[in-house]
């Protein structure tokens, strides 16, 4: 979807970024602009004129999602919303980092984003726990479900490394 | 639906990296007598941070499955994660008011023999134990009150978006203040008492010194106050935060050595289950002069 608008697209989605007036409260109160250099208002400035070279800024994986700046913008800019829907741009077109690459890879072949471990198996039974939890961990034919539909997702294909 | 029954969604972080925390949720459940099970066959919620960020449908189905396997057990489900609050809810919701999401997501769903119907809730502990009982009704069954100063991390998906949460004020809210003081603790105030831990929205997995940042500005405010631990009702926050102090001492030579509970572990000492019970010991940070006040504590009453 190379010609995606994206000020439209984030429309769509129920996030008119054209309201915005460019006052900063959102880059004001950011807690990653702080530590990072992600300017969340020209980030926003950048979608509504359609500025491409957002979907390939790493930047854009500054966010934490603390929703502080959604809060408090003055225009009811759904601004997080805008971020994600965002960032799924950027994936369906290639750009994906290499960590977040792996972190799929952990949820494709175990369903969980943190599998178990053998250390955390032995504190599970000091505790008196079963060492796997009521979980896909524990169940295989659930996690075959889990499988199945992140295929029907064609989330492997999205997710797998492009040439 | 009956508010009443409940199945316990785990996640990922607290089952397979601080099973002290599912440990001390259970045992605080019993002794409040509250009708749970396990939910039963779960799977990541999915992260919201990752995956939310990675793929709208993939985010949906995957947590779609999850939901539709407690609405066929007919009990809402209790979260004791931010991230599986922020993402189950949202999700639900999302499902909830637009047919064609659900249609969508039911397409999937279909291909494992499950639907998505929309008839269940999903709860955090925190809200749950907030609306259903009532810090005064926690307080009455406070067997051993604590004399803890606390500094509170209310983490930011428990009450934000606020639009969907509806738990009020989300710059100076009290609600959890009121949960922490009702163990007979202490909730004390500190600049930046509401901003982030620093992991979310994948930060943590990809620009982890960046998030580690984040948590250091967090800590040091924390140290200034001068408090016993950090209480929150995360395990990723739990998670920033503790093992956060291991990095920052091994890099940098920080030593903050502040214990970090979850709120269930903070409540489980309060009804007189024991540090090693509630894995309170299984943390990165350990820290003797906190054991030594809780153990004056108890024998003291
Ligand atoms: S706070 Fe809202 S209106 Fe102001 S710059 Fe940010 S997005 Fe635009
Ligand atoms: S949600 Fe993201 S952009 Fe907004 S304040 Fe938080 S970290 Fe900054």
């Amino acid at each position: 979807m190379p010609e995606s608008d994206l000020s439209e697209e984030l429309k769509k989605t129920g996030v008119d970024i054209l309201k915005c007036m460019q006052c900063g409260v959102c880059s004001g109160s950011c807690p990653s602009g702080r530590q990072m250099s992600l300017n969340i208002r020209k980030i926003i400035k950048k979608a509504y004129t359609n500025d491409k070279n957002i979907l390939t800024d790493k930047d854009l994986w500054m966010c934490t999602t603390c929703y502080t700046c959604q809060e408090r913008c003055p225009r009811g800019i759904k601004i997080v919303d805008g971020i994600y829907k965002i960032r799924t741009v950027a994936v369906r077109e290639g750009t994906m980092l290499s960590e977040h690459r792996k972190v799929s890879h952990l949820l494709l072949e175990t369903g969980h984003a943190v599998p178990i471990n053998e250390e955390t198996k032995q504190k599970r039974e000091q505790l008196g726990l079963d060492s796997l939890p009521e979980t896909v961990s524990k169940h295989p034919k659930a996690l075959d479900d889990v499988k199945i539909i992140l295929k029907s997702c064609k989330f492997d294909e999205l997710v797998s490394k492009k040439e | 639906m009956n508010p009443d029954k409940l199945s316990l969604f785990l996640g990922c972080i607290i089952p397979n990296r601080y099973p002290g925390i599912e440990k001390a949720t259970k045992l605080c459940l019993d002794k409040l007598e509250i009708d749970w099970i396990d939910l039963p066959n779960a799977s990541c919620c999915p992260a919201p941070g990752v995956f939310r960020s990675f793929d709208r449908s993939t985010w949906l189905a995957i947590a779609g499955r999850n939901i539709s396997i407690s609405e066929e057990l007919e009990r809402d489900i209790l979260t004791i994660c931010n991230g599986c609050y922020g993402s189950l809810a949202d999700a639900n919701n999302k499902l909830k008011n637009s047919e064609k999401l659900k249609e969508e997501t039911n397409q999937h769903l279909k291909q494992i023999n499950k639907e998505l119907r929309g008839t269940i809730k999903i709860r955090h502990i925190i809200e749950y134990l907030y609306r259903e009982f009532g810090p005064e009704d926690i307080n009455e069954r406070v067997e051993y009150p604590l004399n803890f100063n606390v500094a509170l991390h209310y983490g930011c998906h428990l009450i934000k978006p606020s639009g969907e949460r509806n738990l009020g004020n989300v710059e100076r809210p009290e609600f959890f203040d009121e949960l922490i003081e009702s163990t007979g603790a202490s909730s004390l105030d500190y600049p930046d008492k509401m901003e982030c831990c620093g992991a979310g929205g994948g930060v943590r997995s990809a620009l982890h010194d960046k998030a580690l940042d984040i948590t250091n500005h967090k800590l040091s405010q924390i140290k200034n106050r001068g408090v016993d631990c950090i209480v929150n009702a995360c395990p990723f926050c739990h998670m920033q935060l503790d093992s956060g102090q291991a990095e920052l001492g091994e890099k940098f030579g920080i030593d903050y050595e502040i214990p970090v509970l979850h709120y269930t572990q903070l409540l489980g000492l309060a009804f007189g289950y024991t540090p090693a019970e509630l894995g309170i010991n299984l943390n990165y940070v350990k820290n003797q002069t906190f054991l030594d006040k809780l153990e004056e504590t108890i024998t003291e009453q």
